[in-house]
């Protein structure tokens, strides 16, 4: 998969942020290396960069929507609210959906 | 006189154009999305998706033909309040309208906000002062979803600054003033589910949908949960239309544009079911106000038709003599003749939420 690598300096070990091809139908979702030390900043990076994929991925208030998942590392964050769970460098954040009915 | 008809349903946006005296499929936009609200305002093309997992989305097709995706409505932050049951978030954009000033639309929603757009749909406003009403935090959900909801959006044609919403459940509330104040009008309406002693009063009344003649604005229809109803009087005072036939619940209501006497709906079994009446699609036609109503069932399935119209299912043209009809089972409809007599096209669609003629 292709990483974009324009957040950060070279040769620095981060977060990456990746999405599922799901959300990748409507827009360009690139996965993406970051600065963050929390879930909130680093969909926050990303955001900033791709502004629309953050009404895909958060509701109104900044939660995380309904049917949407968030993993780190392959488990679920805790705080789909205020998106505060911890992120350490070569963490990896995947956005996914969550299922729903047909 | 419209030879464009768009069908939104649970998988996509049909573009259906009359070509040689037939109406055929001649578009498909959003396949596999669910399409919640269309308007065509003559220069451009809206559509409000409702996406599972990703929120609701709201596009434009101008004249170039392309697609582009636009700001959607969006609430302000929540403050801590506990006796606002509900989300400050965009559940779905249920109805667009045209505002009656260049690029001026307005957007009805679930849960209840009310939006404005002057900018032909890019960036949208919330109507802050309906919003904050401590009466709103009283509206209530509807059938399917726990969210009140703006399904109808009435611009007087003769004064953009008049305008009226229709409220599942939470009656009709009128602005004067372009929105700066709002207060709720409707008289005369009766719920029959509501706990004994509330069925009268005017904000526990679900209106299904509104319907204002836009010739006489002054006259406006409404299918209502419990029944059907007409005002003449800009939907503040309101008569129980009881010759309805042959039933009085559906969802559905549309006005003829310049005859304030005619007006379609489509009858369902109430409440429980949701199905026609005797598995018989019809549709009931009024030409004198409510007073009889004709049963049209020329071209309509006659047995073991379950289809269901829903608020935005029906709609007729800028003539009075077109109309079209879509269904939950996917069923689609369409009369040139004032519902005399109905044809359908060669196609079995998914569940349809909204139709809409072009210059509807």
């Amino acid at each position: 998969m292709l990483i974009s690598t324009f957040y950060v300096k070279k040769g620095r070990d981060v977060p990456t942020v990746s999405f599922t091809s799901a959300l990748q139908r409507f827009h360009p979702a690139p996965s993406a290396r970051v600065e963050a030390a929390t879930v909130g900043e680093a969909l926050g990076a990303v955001f900033a960069e791709r502004p629309t994929l953050r009404g895909y991925v958060l509701d109104d208030q900044g939660a995380v929507r309904r049917h949407v998942n968030v993993f780190i590392n392959g488990q679920p964050i805790r705080d789909r609210a205020r998106l505060s769970d911890p992120v350490a460098a070569e963490d990896e954040v995947y956005v996914f959906q969550a299922l729903t009915g047909g | 006189m419209a030879d464009a008809l768009y069908v939104g349903t649970r998988k996509g946006l049909f573009e259906i154009a009359r070509r040689n005296g037939a109406w055929d499929i001649v578009g498909v936009h959003f396949l596999g999305d669910p399409v919640t609200a269309v308007l065509d305002t003559g220069g451009s093309l809206y559509a409000a998706l409702d996406l599972g997992h990703f929120g609701s989305k709201l596009w434009r097709r101008g004249h170039s033909g392309t697609w582009s995706e636009l700001g959607v409505p969006t609430f302000p932050e929540k403050p801590e309040d506990p006796d606002d049951p509900h989300p400050w978030s965009l559940g779905k954009i249920w109805v667009l309208e045209r505002g009656g000033v260049k690029d001026r639309l307005w957007a009805g929603t679930m849960p209840g906000g009310l939006f404005r757009s002057d900018d032909a749909g890019v960036s949208w406003v919330l109507n802050e002062t309906l919003w904050r009403m401590p009466e709103r935090k009283q509206w209530f959900g509807v059938a399917g979803g726990e969210q009140p909801g703006i399904s109808s959006v009435l611009i007087d044609p003769r004064n953009p600054k008049d305008i009226r919403i229709g409220v599942s459940t939470a009656g009709v509330w009128s602005s004067t003033d372009d929105g700066a104040s709002w207060k709720i009008i409707n008289q005369g309406m009766h719920n029959e589910y509501m706990p004994p002693g509330r069925e009268g009063e005017p904000m526990t009344q679900d209106i299904h949908r509104l319907s204002i003649c836009p010739a006489h604005p002054e006259v406006v229809w409404c299918q209502h949960h419990s029944g059907v109803y007409r005002s003449e009087d800009g939907g503040a005072q309101w008569t129980e239309i009881t010759a309805i036939r042959p039933s009085k619940f559906g969802f559905a209501v549309a006005a003829h544009p310049t005859d304030g006497n005619t007006a379609w709906f489509v009858p369902a079994t109430k409440d429980e079911r949701r199905i026609p009446l005797d598995g018989k699609v019809v549709v009931a036609r009024t030409r004198d106000g409510g007073q009889s109503f004709d049963v049209l069932t020329q071209g309509l399935p006659q047995q073991h038709a379950y289809d269901l119209t829903w608020r935005h299912g029906l709609c007729v043209d800028s003539t009075g003599e077109r109309l079209a009809f879509g269904t939950t089972s996917g069923g689609l409809w369409i009369s040139e003749n004032g519902g005399d007599s109905w044809s359908a096209p060669e196609a079995r669609l998914p569940p349809i939420s909204v139709v809409r003629f072009a210059d509807s």
